[in-house]
């Protein structure tokens, strides 16, 4: 069955868990680094690798984090809260149990409201956010790369033991066709919340945020709740449509063939955009939950708790709406301000004084251009307030567009602030008449021929006068003024 | 000069003081008497002669160069081969982990090497600290020295004969549901469990995470006090951890030791762990040590302790509730014994079953089976969450005990020592309710003590000492008068009724 068909007959449901990577400095319950691209197995300590004896102790900065982002999320924090172990057997879990928080969450009971394309505002109610570690990673090797089929395989725990939060949504109905969408907007909200909070570099492609996607059908709003499948670590925005998409679609073809569709977990495939079959979920799943022994309950004091909340930063959603309105940008400008990472700068630029166009243009134009030319960072390249210096020279008329390029070269060379460069190399717009006069009455003098044309009427022939001109004031003649004393003299 | 092996902790540290010895003659010493008698005791599973003799040689040399060391420095001290201990083979008594050496050292491992104490070596245990005889240890038996046909109870029991039998004058042990107490208290020692928290878990093989307990195990009560000031002390390791400790264990002690202290003493005497079910030999020493400390001027007070009926039944399901989980870990994927299944394929799945078929034994087995059991879907309220609540019971009623009494008392064991092979004859579970007196404290994670009360058919008694939670200098302060008047009747200590080897 097409998406389309399936859509008119079927109302999806949604549920999202999101794993976010904490950025911290240091793992959930050891001091091993928290960092990417080291050699493997070399961020551990005897607790990352389960070593006897070995014990953990909660990472006070991951709380915070989590703190954080249940704020943002408009969760209650708790009081107190414990953690618990999961119990399986896997080698990449080196205690062969996860440590992880079950029906003590540090965070519940929350809400995120997202912004889809056009506009329409999605409100999604988020169950709650808890603590966890990361396990390590598995490799395969022989065979196809996956385990079946593998000679043997390699573990490494650089990534045991990261912290994670984990944020569950509640049930998301009504959201008919633009199913696909909400999930894909729901996770770029939650992306751009953490990276707000500072709490996760939260890079999709580098797995700091994985979406694990449930989506069931039933027959219409009010029927119960259909069996759902949990599509697995879909790990970027178009990937998550396309697995919603296709999880809708699937599904109704199983529902029309007259059959039931399994709970299980499924594998999203990049390369042809469907789903495959995982593991079955039953209740025979059992992983013996009990409150970790090892750890005492965490008590986050209310006063902690209200100065983290005071000093949260202005959500994504909110200085969005709030600098739409503010500067008049078009949406699909703004969009693509957001999405370059510009907005910070461009506020920066503005609150320095220049005009939000002005801003814009100069950090999306030519300085991306630049950027892009030397492979860096924007914003490493100038900062906000020589940026609307600059703009503020082009605003009084010192400098046109192409000068003040030249300038920002200049400044991105390290040579000075805007004005200093400007001045060293003496690209100011020449704003001195008497010498503007002098070299007009040289070309008058020099070019007969074309004052006769102008004369007759012919005034295209002015530009015949400006080459010797802008020659002679070395291309920083104002070319409009120039013309008018053109025309002044010989009508004179 | 006189034998080495026979002084007292603190004397052989006055000694040093004085120029009278070295570490290094005390630790040659000690590892003589281990060379001569560990065939007969088993109580060392490994000995490390010549790292103990370097550690001693470098304290006399610091010595003699007029450095102030720890009160302790070059007295010799065996760990309990559960504790981790850098570069030293740590095995806790399973196949699973024979020839293990750790890249760590447990912290209270750490804190007697930074006192200067010799390490003579790591005595045996009952596997992952699992029984009450040691005689669960993959490595063979440990005998009591008293009779080396008797068990020296267990887990500890390695660290008890090791200091029953001289071969060490102090030992670190470790008790979970008795493990220090009941070998002290079959081998005429003492032995302590700390507040839960008062010593560091980091570094110590866990058994049951929620109940275990460093203890320091001596001679006398007033050794005992000096080692555990060395093994205490807040941790940032580990999250249970006390972060306002206490102190003043060996002033406390020396204190108890003084003639009179006993005065006004409240000494509760708790009803069920008394009576019936001891055997009368154990129940008559008892008695005649609590007549020896009212003549003393303690007051005999008398303590209703229902909830201790069920302690037993809550301690094993909670224990091994833990153990599954803790144990989890061992399962030939990343250290220590790894065997491959005869048939079938190889995979991680049967990699480990064949690795925990072949390196668990029978009794840690049975608590990984009862533990699994009791935490599974369906059963946890039943179980686990039951036994947690008997646990908040025994807890209220302790709190309610010390309303009316200093410290609450019964015998250690409701037996002496029993023969060795007794306990496999035995059903588990009659051999579980020998922890009956001591459970009670790790449940509720309050200090206790075992120090000898005396001595039943040839074999010595302990008489057990329960504080509230921090109040570990009760125990030391009673506790060593308790000892005084004991030894002031019978003219010379417990342990020196005990045969030579």
């Amino acid at each position: 069955m097409k998406y389309e068909d399936a859509i008119k007959k079927y109302d999806p449901v949604l549920g999202i868990e999101v794993h976010v990577e904490l950025g911290t400095a240091t793992k959930m319950f050891d001091a091993a680094p928290n960092s990417f691209g080291v050699g493997a197995n070399e961020n551990v300590t005897p607790v990352s690798l389960g070593l006897p004896g070995a014990l953990p102790v909660v990472n006070e900065t991951a709380v915070e984090y989590a703190i954080k982002i249940g704020l943002a999320l408009g969760c209650d924090i708790a009081e107190s809260c414990r953690f618990a172990r999961k119990n399986y057997f896997y080698p990449d879990l080196a205690k062969n149990f996860q440590t992880s928080q079950y029906d003590e969450p540090i965070a519940f009971d929350g809400s995120l409201e997202v912004e889809l394309e056009d506009g329409e505002l999605i409100t999604v109610e988020i169950e709650r956010a808890h603590m966890e570690e990361d396990a390590g990673k598995n490799t395969h090797v022989g065979g196809s790369g996956r385990i079946h089929g593998a000679e043997y395989s390699l573990v490494d725990y650089n990534r045991a033991g990261v912290p994670l939060v984990e944020i569950v949504t509640r049930p998301i109905t009504g959201t008919g066709e633009r199913a696909p969408e909400v999930a894909a907007a729901y996770v770029r909200t939650l992306r751009d919340v953490f990276r707000a909070l500072g709490v996760s570099e939260a890079r999709m492609e580098q797995g700091n945020v994985r979406a694990d996607i449930n989506v069931s059908l039933r027959e219409s709003p009010d029927a119960p709740l259909g069996t759902r499948t949990e599509t697995k670590n879909v790990n970027s925005f178009r990937s998550i449509e396309r697995a919603v998409r296709y999880e809708i679609a699937r599904q109704a073809t199983v529902l029309e063939a007259g059959e039931q569709v399994l709970q299980e977990t499924r594998h999203f495939h990049e390369e042809t955009g469907e789903t495959s079959s995982g593991r079955v979920k039953s209740d025979s799943d059992d992983y013996r939950y009990f409150p970790e022994p090892d750890l005492v309950p965490v008590e986050p004091s209310r006063d902690w708790v209200e100065q983290l909340r005071a000093d949260l930063p202005e959500l994504p959603a909110a200085k969005r709406r709030r600098l739409l309105e503010a500067w008049g940008f078009s949406e699909l400008e703004m969009r693509d301000v957001i999405n370059a990472g510009l907005l910070d700068v461009i506020e920066q630029t503005v609150a320095a004084g220049a005009e939000p166009a002005a801003a814009r243009k100069w950090w999306t134009g030519e300085i991306a251009r630049v950027a892009k030319q030397e492979d860096a960072e924007v914003t490493t390249l100038v900062t906000a307030a020589h940026v609307a210096e600059l703009a503020g020279l082009v605003k009084a008329g010192k400098l046109n567009d192409k000068l003040a390029r030249k300038v920002l070269a200049g400044v991105i060379d390290g040579k000075g602030s805007p004005t200093e460069v400007m001045e060293a190399e003496g690209l100011e717009i020449v704003q001195d008449d008497g010498a503007l006069e002098a070299a007009v009455d040289d070309a008058i003098a020099a070019n007969p021929d074309v004052v006769e044309k102008i004369k007759g009427g012919k005034m295209q022939a002015i530009g015949a006068l400006m080459g010797p001109i802008m020659k002679a004031t070395r291309g920083q003649a104002d070319a409009g003024k120039a013309r008018e004393m053109i025309l002044a003299k010989i009508n004179s | 000069m006189a034998d080495l092996t026979r002084l007292s902790a603190l004397d052989l540290a006055a000694g040093m003081r004085a120029g009278d010895y070295s570490s290094t003659e005390i630790t040659q010493a000690h590892l003589d008497r281990i060379s001569a008698v560990d065939e007969t005791t088993g109580a060392f599973i490994t000995v490390t002669a010549d790292a103990a003799l370097a550690t001693a040689a470098d304290v006399d040399r610091r010595r003699a160069a007029g450095e102030t060391l720890h009160p302790l420095a070059g007295v010799p001290v065996a760990h309990k081969d559960l504790i981790v201990t850098e570069g030293v083979a740590t095995t806790a008594a399973s196949k699973m982990l024979e020839g293990w050496v750790p890249p760590y050292s447990g912290t209270v491992y750490r804190h007697t090497q930074e006192a200067g104490m010799p390490l003579l070596g790591k005595t045996n245990l009952d596997e992952f600290a699992m029984g009450a005889t040691t005689e669960n240890s993959a490595f063979g038996p440990t005998a009591n020295p008293w009779d080396t046909t008797k068990v020296p109870g267990g887990s500890s029991g390695g660290a008890a004969a090791a200091l029953a039998a001289y071969e060490a004058p102090l030992s670190v042990g470790t008790d979970t549901g008795g493990s220090v107490r009941q070998p002290a208290a079959f081998t005429g020692t003492v032995g302590v469990k700390p507040t839960y928290g008062s010593v560091s878990r980091y570094g110590v093989i866990a058994m049951a995470s929620s109940l275990d307990q460093v203890g320091p195990m001596g001679r006398t009560v007033a050794d005992a006090a000096a080692l555990h000031e060395v093994l205490a002390g807040h941790d940032p390791h580990d999250s249970t951890s006390l972060t306002d400790q206490a102190t003043g264990f060996l002033a406390a002690a020396e204190a108890g030791a003084a003639s009179g202290s006993l005065a006004g003493k409240r000494l509760g005497v708790i009803r069920q762990l008394t009576g019936e079910g001891v055997e009368p030999g154990v129940q008559a020493a008892f008695d005649e040590a609590l007549t020896i400390a009212e003549a003393a001027g303690a007051e005999i007070v008398d303590i209703d302790c229902p909830s201790f009926s069920y302690a037993v039944e809550a301690y094993y399901l909670i224990m091994p509730s833990e153990v599954s989980s803790n144990l989890a870990r061992y399962d030939g994927m990343r250290y220590g014994l790894r065997v491959e299944p005869e048939e079938g394929p190889v995979t991680a799945e049967t990699v480990m079953a064949a690795t925990r078929a072949a390196g668990f034994g029978a009794e840690v087995k049975r608590r990984i089976i009862l533990g699994t059991y009791a935490l599974s879907a369906g059963y946890y309220d039943a179980y686990y969450g039951s036994a947690q609540k008997v646990r908040t019971l025994v807890q209220r009623d302790l709190a309610k005990a010390f309303e009316t009494a200093d410290v609450l008392v019964s015998p250690t064991a409701p037996t002496t020592a029993f023969d060795l092979g007794a306990a496999k004859e035995m059903d588990p579970m009659s051999l579980y309710l020998g922890d009956v007196a001591t459970i009670p404290a790790n449940l509720a994670g309050v200090p206790g003590m075992s120090v000898p009360a005396g001595v039943a058919e040839g074999l010595p008694v302990g008489f057990q000492l329960l504080a509230p939670a921090r109040e570990d200098v009760r125990l030391y302060e009673i506790g060593a008068g308790i000892e005084a008047a004991v030894n002031d009747t019978r003219g010379a200590g417990v342990l020196a009724a005990a045969p030579e080897l």
